[in-house]
């Protein structure tokens, strides 16, 4: 084995190495959508957002135009503020767009969902989305169903009222 | 005229020793100011060597000093510490007590750098010649000369092929180690030890396993190779024949001392029982045939009664 | 009862000391790497022989490793409706685990207990020795290539173990049980993040590089200097090296995703 074929192989093994990492960048993750993403941000506020993440994806009749980009507690009105960051080439939001949480699938991940609205006037940078549904929790919803059931059940009265 | 030139010589390194020495304290200086003048033309000197290894001692007081210029034999039977001895001159184990002055510079006090540069003047030829099984015969010997100097490839060219003429073996440049016999081996090893044209060379039993013709080569380029590069030559070794026939002194070496030292002819005269029996190969003497047990009827009948 | 204790002692005792001998290689392998700059075809050498030579064991094993995660994954997705999530369980799986560490016990097989016969041969045949002699340090010009090269290798490896094994669940996803092409890219794309996931992922081989090298180099330069000795510290050092790194795993799962 000559010390050429030698750095050839080498030459060869490094290069399919790196070709190997960018595919995983590239194609594998999410890299190629966070290129060139200074997008605009919106901001909504939901009284539950249990099961949202940062990175959650945002959409609009089902096709994803942005992500989450942060959550946080605003302690003066007892919510939590979701930050989105919406692509750019999306910018003609309606202002009276409505945002809730979906959950894809019975047991999927939560994601935002935007239902466009009638108004003129678009969205911009840092615009808060008003109308906004909170997140359906599981626990809740059986609960209340629970609750209801059996307060029809037995007590006549409370449902008289 | 030669003889005045060795006195001069000899003061100079007198003076050198007393110099290093002053540092250590007024009776050391003393001590080693009389070892310099007693062995002025030895280049090395091993004074009172202590070496255990596990709990086993292996060297408990031994004086041994190699002259310049000169063969000395060290033999002795297997595992009486001769190459541990060869490590300890080459830095490469610390003794437990004990100096070893390889040309005036304590071998086991060096720091690690100095070592290293000492280590350039000495060549060593191991056992089973320890050639780098990775590199063909001609890099092998370029080896160091490519470590240690900045030399451009025609004049390590030149001195490669010099020194693979010296052991014969300019036809075999190309051959890889594994295509070597033996004693083809072990040449390319000396040819490598001699690269960087050192002040001494030791041998790590050269003639073991070696067929006649094989040991009779050695031997000739050992002595031919001391004697023309101007080498001093350490051979550690059990053969008594080829040993006695180049050695200029010998040191026979058991149970961690020095057993008896002198000329091959003086060792044959030598009152001690020991080394008769070591130069004859006799059976039975001081070193008994039989392991240290006790006695066999005693032993037979016991057996009986156990099993 | 004592005679255990003692016995109990004793192996701590080796360990630490091994542990300790273990740690000043290391240090002395890493003070030597910068003179490795000036003597690249060392290094290129030993990434061929500890880099290119495990690339085949590596590929095919990515492919079927793939394979068999598109299969299972799919059986197992198809009952909650969610096979469109194929190939990001593949993907997650492979970058975030399989990749690195099937890789790392694959490299300690193939290439780490090479390595330990090779300089333990060295050592036994007195090369290192040799070496010394020749006031050549056989720690910089012998284990410093080797380490270097390893720690290179692996997480190019790994990377490659992943991407072929993505493409490997592709073929039976996709190819074979018929899960849409565009939702196996999709779904995975919006799950693997590349700082999350990937980047986990490198430095996790990065740090299985670094300790299988490790194990393998210190265990062909520690063995004993016998065809006996270079055997055994061959084994231990496959044994070692997929104890540490599935160890390590835990440790370095549990620090990056754990929430």
């Amino acid at each position: 084995m000559t010390t050429r074929t030698i750095e050839i192989w080498v030459g060869v093994f490094i290069a399919a190495g790196l070709a190997a990492l960018f595919m995983l960048a590239m194609k594998v993750s999410n890299l190629s959508t966070y290129q060139g993403e200074t997008g605009y941000e919106l901001v909504a506020r939901f009284e539950d957002i249990s099961g949202l993440k940062e990175r959650s994806p945002v959409t609009v009749a089902g096709v994803r135009i942005g992500r989450v980009k942060q959550i946080v507690f605003d302690d003066q009105t007892l919510e939590a503020k979701v930050v989105m960051e919406i692509e750019p080439r999306h910018n003609k939001l309606p202002k009276d767009t409505s945002a809730s949480i979906y959950t894809s699938g019975l047991l999927g991940e939560k994601y935002i969902g935007l239902d466009p609205g009638g108004d003129m006037e678009s969205l911009k940078q840092g615009d808060e989305i008003q109308l906004t549904q909170d997140s359906l929790v599981l626990e809740k919803l059986v609960g209340q169903f629970v609750a209801n059931f059996i307060n029809n059940k037995s007590d006549k009265k409370v449902e008289n009222k | 005229m030669s003889g005045s030139c060795k006195m001069e010589l000899a003061t100079g390194r007198r003076m050198r020793g007393i110099v290093i020495i002053t540092s250590l304290g007024h009776n050391a200086a003393i001590f080693f100011a009389a070892v310099t003048i007693m062995n002025e033309s030895s280049l090395i000197q091993i004074r009172d060597l202590h070496f255990a290894h596990k709990q086993r001692v292996v060297f408990d007081g031994v004086d041994i000093d190699i002259q310049r210029g000169g063969i000395t034999g060290i033999m002795g039977p297997s595992g009486t510490g001769k190459t541990t001895l060869l490590r300890l001159i080459g830095g490469q184990l610390k003794p437990t007590r004990g100096s070893i002055l390889v040309d005036d510079e304590n071998v086991p006090r060096l720091p690690r750098a100095a070592l290293y540069r000492l280590r350039q003047r000495m060549g060593m030829l191991f056992q089973n010649g320890a050639l780098l099984t990775d590199m063909n015969v001609y890099d092998n010997i370029a080896y160091p000369l490519r470590e240690h100097t900045r030399l451009s490839e025609t004049l390590i060219r030149t001195l490669v092929l010099m020194k693979l003429e010296a052991v014969g073996l300019r036809g075999a440049r190309d051959l890889m180690p594994s295509e070597l016999s033996g004693g083809m081996g072990r040449r390319v090893a000396l040819a490598r030890a001699i690269a960087l044209d050192p002040m001494m060379v030791m041998y790590d039993e050269p003639f073991t396993g070696q067929d006649p013709i094989s040991k009779g080569v050695l031997v000739r380029l050992i002595r031919s190779l001391n004697d023309a590069l101007g080498l001093t030559s350490i051979i550690v070794s059990h053969d008594i024949e080829e040993t006695c026939a180049i050695a200029d002194y010998i040191y026979l070496l058991s149970g961690g001392k020095v057993v008896a030292h002198g000329t091959a002819q003086a060792l044959g005269r030598s009152e001690s029982a020991w080394a008769q029996q070591f130069l004859h190969g006799e059976a039975d003497g001081p070193v008994p045939f039989h392991y240290p047990a006790n006695t066999f009827t005693d032993d037979v009948m016991q057996s009986g009664n156990v099993s | 009862m004592l005679g255990a204790l003692q016995l109990l002692g004793q192996k701590g005792l080796d360990f630490f000391q091994r542990l300790g001998r273990g740690n000043i290689l290391l240090l002395h392998i890493v003070e030597g790497l910068p003179s490795l700059l000036p003597r690249l075809p060392l290094l290129i050498r030993q990434t061929y022989m500890v880099g290119v030579l495990s690339l085949l064991i590596i590929v095919v094993s990515g492919l079927f490793v793939g394979m068999v995660l598109g299969l299972q994954g799919y059986n197992t997705l198809v009952d909650f409706g969610a096979a469109e999530s194929l190939g990001t369980m593949v993907a997650l799986s492979l970058v975030r685990e399989l990749g690195p560490v099937v890789t790392a016990l694959l490299f300690a097989g193939r290439a780490g207990s090479a390595l330990t016969a090779e300089i333990g041969l060295m050592k036994a045949t007195e090369q290192l020795s040799a070496m010394e002699m020749m006031a050549v340090d056989p720690v910089r010009r012998v284990l410093a290539p080797r380490f270097l090269a390893g720690v290179i290798s692996m997480p190019l490896l790994a990377a490659i173990f992943s991407a072929i094994g993505v493409l490997g669940g592709w073929f039976v996803g996709v190819g074979l049980l018929g899960v849409d092409d565009g939702a196996y890219w999709m779904q995975m794309q919006d799950h693997v993040d590349v700082y999350d996931d990937i980047m986990n992922g490198v430095i996790k081989s990065l740090v299985f590089g670094v300790v299988v090298t490790w194990i393998a180099v210190f265990e062909g330069y520690d063995a004993v200097p016998t065809s006996e000795g270079v055997s055994r510290a061959t084994t231990r050092t496959v044994v070692h090296a997929a104890l540490a790194v599935l160890g390590l795993d835990f440790i370095l799962t549990a620090l990056m995703f754990g929430d």
